[in-house]
């Protein structure tokens, strides 16, 4: 059995309050927010070290990210993983997820035979759920998101998966790809005497080269998508205290909504 | 110059933070209430590797060194002083053993130690004063195999979750009249006193141990015979007292928080009090201990894992940080107002706490001799 698990290094998220936007570089200001693994990423590790204590096999940790992150990468090492690869070129910087979905599924082949990729259902900067998709399409197997209970049966995956309003339980026949939720399971922290021996391993680099990608696919050249502005939201909205009996107000908030068009003028 | 941590000690600290946050926080009401360390905590700080942070490898432990030990102790603390007390005292009956103690005292206690089978646990108080080395009654006299003990010890910390008590005792006279001895719990004559109650670290453990005609084999000795003042100095001031700084560092990081959270959303003249310049003064303050009492605590810790002289640097970060923690958790306190003075706020327990960690590990008087001795000499 050998899963591949992608992670991703995000800004704390429990210091979130202390992440600021350069006004001049429109670039956030990460130093009161050191990087650490994308929590449902831990999620996704967590149901890794599961199916490998019930089946054996190995757990490969995959990031396509700055050099600065063999310090998240020597953490799933400590915590389990059997080896970690790192996808780090400067021609990568600025991908949006379908690029970075592409580097992804270059290094799996490069990777050989696997079972099973789990990735984090979204991550807690960008928050949109893609890649793990993307990554499933591409290299044309089947996919299930936001598992937040997995079972492996001969080599069939059975999932549920979280929906809007409640859970969908799916089936696949291996290999497959699935995304973690928050609720799959309680990832384990990290073990202080796992730290000595990940630091004894070494995390495998490859460039795009390695991939064997052309430039114009990766990083923000193979991007279709574009970010066109980062920006602080200013809260303008203000609060109003309607007065009167509960009959009263009711009329005043009718009228007010009917004012701004959002009643029709028929509402009762 | 580099300011950043290494990798592992980043992981470490992520590691005790989130430890902290769900292991140890969880508990911090109960010990309040109870003054009881919860001993299913020591399992707990087992299986993350807390308890093995400066212990080699091949005895079970992580060998991270002292600069992650300070950062897990400073990340624990900031949430329970009394658990960062507990196991900054743990790490001193390990670091103690690591550096005098046999190979089979190493086999057979550091793996115990670092499984959590019981705390680790250092005695040489004794009702006559901690700093007064030879001022000590408890004396152990040559006996058949080994040696006969008989005296007390006080204001010992784990003294009744400790399994194998590290104890310095006379053996003779003048300075190379102390020995060091590990003392198995069980043996014939050794008990363990009452529970103190202490004005705060409430929940971490701290009693009397008592040894009557208590029969230590030799096997038992730590060092030589008549190394216990070195064995002594070196723990207390290698480890004792840079525990107590990371201890201190974590209260002063914590009043810090206390204090912005309760300014920030505490009103008065229609406005959060952090619009004012007085508590503005003080929230400043207490960043500039914080960040003051940082620099030392993990410069010392470094030049330790250096192998570099480091027992001064060790005592002005002990010293430092102690203080700070005093004058940053008053601050935080002041800032509260009439809050501050309520229970139901934590940083009134920063404040007591504060106060004990002053003493313990050696009194700002005596750290200021020891520094004092280094200048001078």
């Amino acid at each position: 059995m050998h899963s591949i698990v992608c992670v991703k290094p995000v800004p704390d998220p429990s210091r979130f309050d202390k992440l600021r936007l350069d006004p001049d570089t429109m670039l956030l200001r990460r130093d009161e927010a050191p990087a650490v693994i994308n929590p449902m990423d831990r999620n996704a590790l967590e149901a890794a070290f599961e199916l490998k204590r019930l089946f054996g096999g190995a757990v490969s940790a995959l990031t396509m990210a700055a050099p600065s992150a063999e310090e998240q990468l020597q953490e799933t090492l400590a915590l389990g993983c059997d080896r970690a690869v790192l996808l780090s070129d400067k021609a990568f910087a600025g991908a949006d997820t379908l690029a970075t979905a592409r580097c992804l599924h270059a290094a799996v082949r490069r990777l050989g035979r696997f079972d099973l990729i789990l990735c984090g259902g979204c991550s807690a900067d960008g928050s949109t759920g893609q890649v793990g998709p993307q990554l499933a399409e591409l290299l044309g197997i089947p996919d299930l998101t936001f598992v937040c209970r997995l079972e492996l049966k001969r080599k069939v995956v059975r999932a549920h998966c979280r929906l809007e309003n409640g859970q969908a339980v799916c089936e696949t026949a291996l290999p497959a790809l699935v995304t973690l939720d928050s609720a799959a399971n309680a990832p384990r922290l990290t073990p202080m005497h796992g730290i000595q021996k990940a630091l004894r391993k070494k995390i495998t680099v490859w460039s795009a080269r390695d991939l064997r990608l052309a430039p114009k696919t990766v990083g923000l050249a193979g991007s279709p998508t574009r970010m066109l502005n980062i920006f602080t939201p200013s809260s303008s909205r203000k609060g109003e205290i309607l007065q009167g009996s509960a009959n009263e107000v009711s009329a005043q908030l009718i009228e007010k909504l009917r004012r701004e068009q959002i009643l029709a003028g028929g509402a009762r | 110059m580099d300011f950043d941590f290494p990798n592992p000690v980043k992981i470490v600290q992520r590691t005790a933070r989130d430890f902290a946050r769900q292991a140890v926080a969880p508990l911090v009401k109960g010990m309040e209430e109870n003054g009881r360390f919860p001993k299913p905590l020591i399992k707990q700080m087992a299986e993350v590797g807390l308890l093995g942070l400066v212990t080699p490898r091949k005895y079970g432990g992580s060998e991270l060194g002292f600069l992650a030990r300070t950062v897990a102790i400073q990340e624990i603390s900031k949430v329970s002083a009394a658990v960062g007390l507990s196991l900054q005292v743990h790490h001193m009956q390990s670091a103690a053993l690591v550096d005098w103690g046999s190979k089979e005292q190493k086999e057979k206690y550091l793996p115990r130690l670092c499984r959590g089978e019981f705390l680790g646990t250092c005695a040489i108080t004794e009702p006559t004063g901690g700093s007064d080395l030879l001022g000590m009654a408890s004396a152990a006299k040559p006996a058949q195999g080994g040696y006969s003990l008989t005296g007390s010890k006080c204001f010992i910390t784990n003294a009744h979750l400790g399994g194998a008590p590290l104890v310095v005792v006379k053996t003779g006279e003048g300075s190379r009249g102390l020995s060091a001895f590990i003392i198995d719990r069980g043996t014939p004559g050794f008990s363990v006193g009452r529970e103190e109650r202490k004005l705060g670290l409430w929940g971490a453990n701290t009693g009397e141990l008592f040894f009557k005609n208590c029969r230590i084999p030799e096997a038992n000795l730590v060092g030589d015979e008549g190394e216990g003042m070195k064995v002594a100095l070196k723990t207390i001031g290698e480890a004792g007292r840079p525990g107590m700084a990371a201890i201190a560092l974590g209260i002063v990081e914590a009043s810090l928080e206390e204090a912005v959270k309760f300014s920030k959303g505490r009103t008065l003249y229609g406005k959060p009090i952090s619009n004012l310049q007085a508590i503005q003064w003080g929230l400043a303050d207490i960043l500039m201990d914080f960040e003051t009492a940082k620099l030392l605590c993990y410069r010392a810790s470094w030049l330790k894992d250096k192998g570099r002289d480091c027992a001064t640097h060790m005592t002005m970060a002990k010293v430092y940080a102690t203080e700070a923690a005093v004058r940053a958790s008053r601050r935080a306190l002041e800032i509260h107002g009439g809050c501050g003075t309520m229970m139901e706020y934590p940083v009134q327990r920063l404040f007591r706490d504060a106060m004990v960690c002053v003493s313990a590990g050696g009194t700002t008087e005596i750290g200021k001799i020891v520094m004092s001795r280094a200048v001078l000499s």
